[in-house]
């Protein structure tokens, strides 16, 4: 039983428009007309779905409720009760998170000679780099150029981006297309000896390198093999739930919590980087996410209570086409690389909205207002509503898209012959710690790198800017990282978090609520009841 | 709301929703899992569950995240295996068939017994990848064990004792330094970027407003499909 006779209808009205919609063109909106759909349909823009941060740096700045709660929260510690004077390790450089980002910096930094260890909270390389299937972007084919990169990557993110962050990123990608190829990760190539390159949302050139569907599998399975082939120490299933300055301001370590044992070891170290990823599992207005179970948006919380800035926290990326059917596989991402191979987005009745190749939000806005406003969705027999994305005009989706044909076999949908229902899923999030161009946060020996640093990309990232950001900026943060190996760091202490909890204290915060959060609960409420 | 039916994880009996995935049937029991969940989407093998079915006297597998529960299945979630994997300097390679025999002398102590590739959830021909190593062709290993997620259900199998998806790994990674040519653009571009060749023209972009950005992005020449 492929899909419910409730979508027969519509399905036939998909077939029966499809050599109408090969030969209709849909032309890109203007900036205007993309603003203003973007205003009135993009979740963030929803004012009952944001609150004002009520203390911190940022206090005053609107953010997402979900995320605000995690911020007014108290320690997961009692900052009096640890001791750090005898630090259960003693490296140069901690290294947060083992994603892409993560690995990385423990990479480069290692090749600096630095003493590192990287700590992470599920396995190493269990992180959204993992999930990656599109692909990574480098504009090195002759007919491309960083210029055409920096502009597409501006406009994509509305020109919200700190330009300068941005620079260096297009300018250290062939850098990291380089050092990737050199580490033995298998690129696609088409026969003629150049890498191949795909299209996607909001590029203005084929730039995306890929290693079939699987891009991010296959660069975080080679960083781990890496990592474990030069010996770099890392510790699993302990992730960071405090950061530690010393008594003049300057970032000395972190503790982590080892989530088996249920101890606390304290981390002392020059210089921290913070590569622990994003939000999606805090889901945001309740969207479902395409994220791995570990992206809470912990690194957030414990730079932000050590005083780092953040930057665009009222931005988050909702991909346009997430699971919707079978429900089994609601949330996951069915790549944009299947709107770059030309497949359409249909409403209920086969009809076309949108170009397809517009960026995400806006495609994002697009469908929510195809569903919500024109009520041209098409209604699941459990009430959620989703828009076609007609697979079967990809010629051998089945060979190009193997591991998203294959899931969807399970259910015995075949993709080469029937459409898949999407919806948008919350994905990215944009914003996050304010970084220099070399990784550096406003605390001083305190980096970030990857997802969870902001201003890269705006209020709307590019398709594969973000494996590129996690290199380029892993890599940047452990060269400036290493630069303070051999500064001398005065007393630590954790009195900031003290400070912090008392100011929760007078806002009359309830004091059960702890972060960060560590992992998403899914527990049911009657279950929870049952529970003392 | 779905009808309830029982598994047993680890032996102990939940009635859980009919159609969920193992792993949200877990959940729905009451466990918040560590270990046994990564991705939840199917990529990183954190979830690699065994199970059986009464009256059917076969092993079943399935990564939790991605399988429906059968009625009155008995599971486990493997929480880890243990491993052997071989260190390798990838740059000083010079022969990577030896190389990788080498590392992994085991491959030829192979029973042809097939217990592998019969129980890799992503259907991957683990068997035949290992007499592909035995010849020395890394081209089909490497192919052929692309969509590994390395979860480990065929090293707990293997009679000859080996960790399959480690000499996978080995293996892609050579194969693709050193048969996989890098055209030389990259480094040109490199060399045009250290050169300094691009930093002044962005550099101007950097100083324009975002109205003269705006017309300039408009008017960007977008290559087609
Ligand atoms: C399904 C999916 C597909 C994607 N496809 C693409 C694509 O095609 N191209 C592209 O460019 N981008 C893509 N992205 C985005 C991109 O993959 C991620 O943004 C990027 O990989 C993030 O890398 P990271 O290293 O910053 O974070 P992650 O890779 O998420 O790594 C963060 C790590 O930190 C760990 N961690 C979390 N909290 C703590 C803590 N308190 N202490 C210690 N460790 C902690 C996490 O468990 C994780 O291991 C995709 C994302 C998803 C989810
Ligand atoms: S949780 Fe990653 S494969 Fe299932």
């Amino acid at each position: 039983m492929p899909y419910p006779t409730a979508f027969q209808d519509s399905l036939s009205k998909l077939e029966a428009s499809r050599e109408f919609r090969k030969e209709q063109i849909i032309k890109r909106l203007s900036e205007e007309e993309r603003t203003l759909l973007i205003e009135a349909f993009h979740p963030d823009y929803r004012p009952e779905a944001m609150k004002d941060v009520s203390l911190g740096v940022n206090m005053g700045q609107k953010v997402p409720l979900e995320f605000a709660s995690v911020v007014e929260s108290y320690s997961r510690i009692e900052p009096e009760k640890i001791n750090l004077d005898s630090p259960d390790f003693n490296v140069d450089i901690l290294v947060i998170g083992g994603g892409g980002g993560g690995s990385a910096a423990a990479l480069t930094a290692h090749s600096q000679g630095a003493r590192v260890l990287l700590t992470t909270k599920l396995r190493l390389g269990d992180a959204n780099t993992l999930m990656a299937e599109g692909g990574i972007c480098a504009p090195v084919r002759p007919d491309d150029d960083p210029y055409k990169h920096f502009l597409d990557t501006l406009g994509g993110g509305h020109y919200t981006n700190v330009p300068e962050i941005v620079k260096a990123l297009v300018l250290d990608c062939p850098k990291i297309a380089n050092w990737l190829i050199d580490l033995g990760v298998m690129f696609d190539f088409e026969e003629d000896g150049t890498l191949k390159v795909n299209h996607c949302g909001g590029h203005s050139r084929k730039r995306l390198l890929s290693c079939k569907d699987l891009t991010g599998l296959e660069i975080m399975r080679v960083l781990r093999d890496e990592i474990r082939n030069l010996e770099i120490p890392y510790l699993e299933f302990s992730p960071a739930v405090e950061i530690i300055l010393d008594s003049e301001g300057l970032c000395g370590g972190a503790v982590l919590y080892n989530m088996e044992t249920e101890e606390y070891y304290v981390v002392k170290a020059n210089a921290v980087i913070l590569a622990s990823g994003g939000i999606g599992r805090l889901h945001v207005q309740s969207f479902p996410t395409t994220n791995h179970y570990g992206a809470t948006a912990d690194g957030l919380v414990i730079g932000y209570r050590a005083g780092a800035e953040l930057i665009h926290m009222d931005s988050i990326q909702y991909h346009p086409t997430g699971v919707v059917w079978p429900e089994q596989l609601l949330g996951q991402l069915i790549t944009e690389v299947m709107r770059g191979h030309g497949t359409h987005l249909v409403n209920v009745d086969g009809e076309r909205f949108i170009n397809e190749l517009e960026c995400r939000d806006t495609c994002a806005s697009a469908l929510i207002r195809e569903c919500e406003d024109r009520r041209k969705g098409v209604v699941t027999p459990t009430g959620m509503e989703g828009i076609w994305m007609d697979t079967p005009l990809v010629e051998g989706v089945e060979k190009h898209f193997v591991g998203i044909y294959q899931r969807f076999k399970k259910y015995d949908i075949d993709i080469s012959k029937e459409p898949i229902l999407v919806f948008p899923t919350q994905h990215y999030q944009n914003g996050g710690l304010k970084i220099t161009p070399h990784g550096e946060t406003t605390i001083p020996g305190l980096f970030a790198a990857g997802e969870v640093s902001g201003g890269v990309q705006g209020k709307n990232r590019l398709a594969g800017n973000s494996l590129l950001d996690i290199f380029v900026f892993g890599r940047r943060s452990a060269l400036k990282a290493v630069q303070l190996m051999n500064q001398k760091r005065s007393e630590l202490t954790l009195q900031h978090v003290i400070d912090y909890q008392k100011k929760l204290e007078a806002l009359g915060i309830d004091k059960s609520k702890k972060s960060p959060v560590l992992l998403p609960d899914y527990i049911r409420d009657e279950t929870k009841a049952k529970k003392n | 709301m779905a009808e309830l039916i029982p598994i047993y994880f680890m032996g102990k009996e939940y009635n859980v929703p009919e159609g969920s995935t193992i792993l949200s049937a877990i959940e729905h029991a009451g466990y918040q899992l560590i270990r046994g969940c990564g991705c939840r989407g199917g990529f990183c093998g954190a979830c690699a569950t065994i199970y059986r079915i009464p009256g059917d006297h076969q092993i079943k597998v399935g990564l939790a995240c991605q399988t429906q529960i059968e009625e009155n299945m008995t599971l486990a979630i493997l929480p880890s295996y243990p491993a052997n994997k071989a260190f390798y300097e990838l740059e000083s390679v010079e022969n990577p068939v030896n190389a990788l025999r080498q590392a992994y002398p085991e491959i030829f102590k192979c029973l042809g017994c097939s217990a592998c590739t019969k129980i890799c959830p992503q259907d991957i021909s683990v068997m035949d990848y290992i007499a592909g190593a035995q010849r020395g062709d890394l081209e089909k290993v490497a192919e052929m064990s692309f969509d590994c997620i390395m979860c480990g259900l065929c090293a707990s199998r293997c009679l000859a004792q080996m960790v399959p998806y480690n000499i996978a790994m080995m293996a892609r990674r050579l194969y693709a330094k050193t048969t996989l040519i890098k055209p030389d653009y990259v480094l040109k571009r490199i060399e045009e970027v250290d050169q300094g060749k691009y930093s002044a023209e962005i550099d101007k972009l950097i100083g324009k407003d975002i109205e003269e950005l705006r017309i300039l992005y408009a008017d960007r020449d977008i290559e087609g499909i």
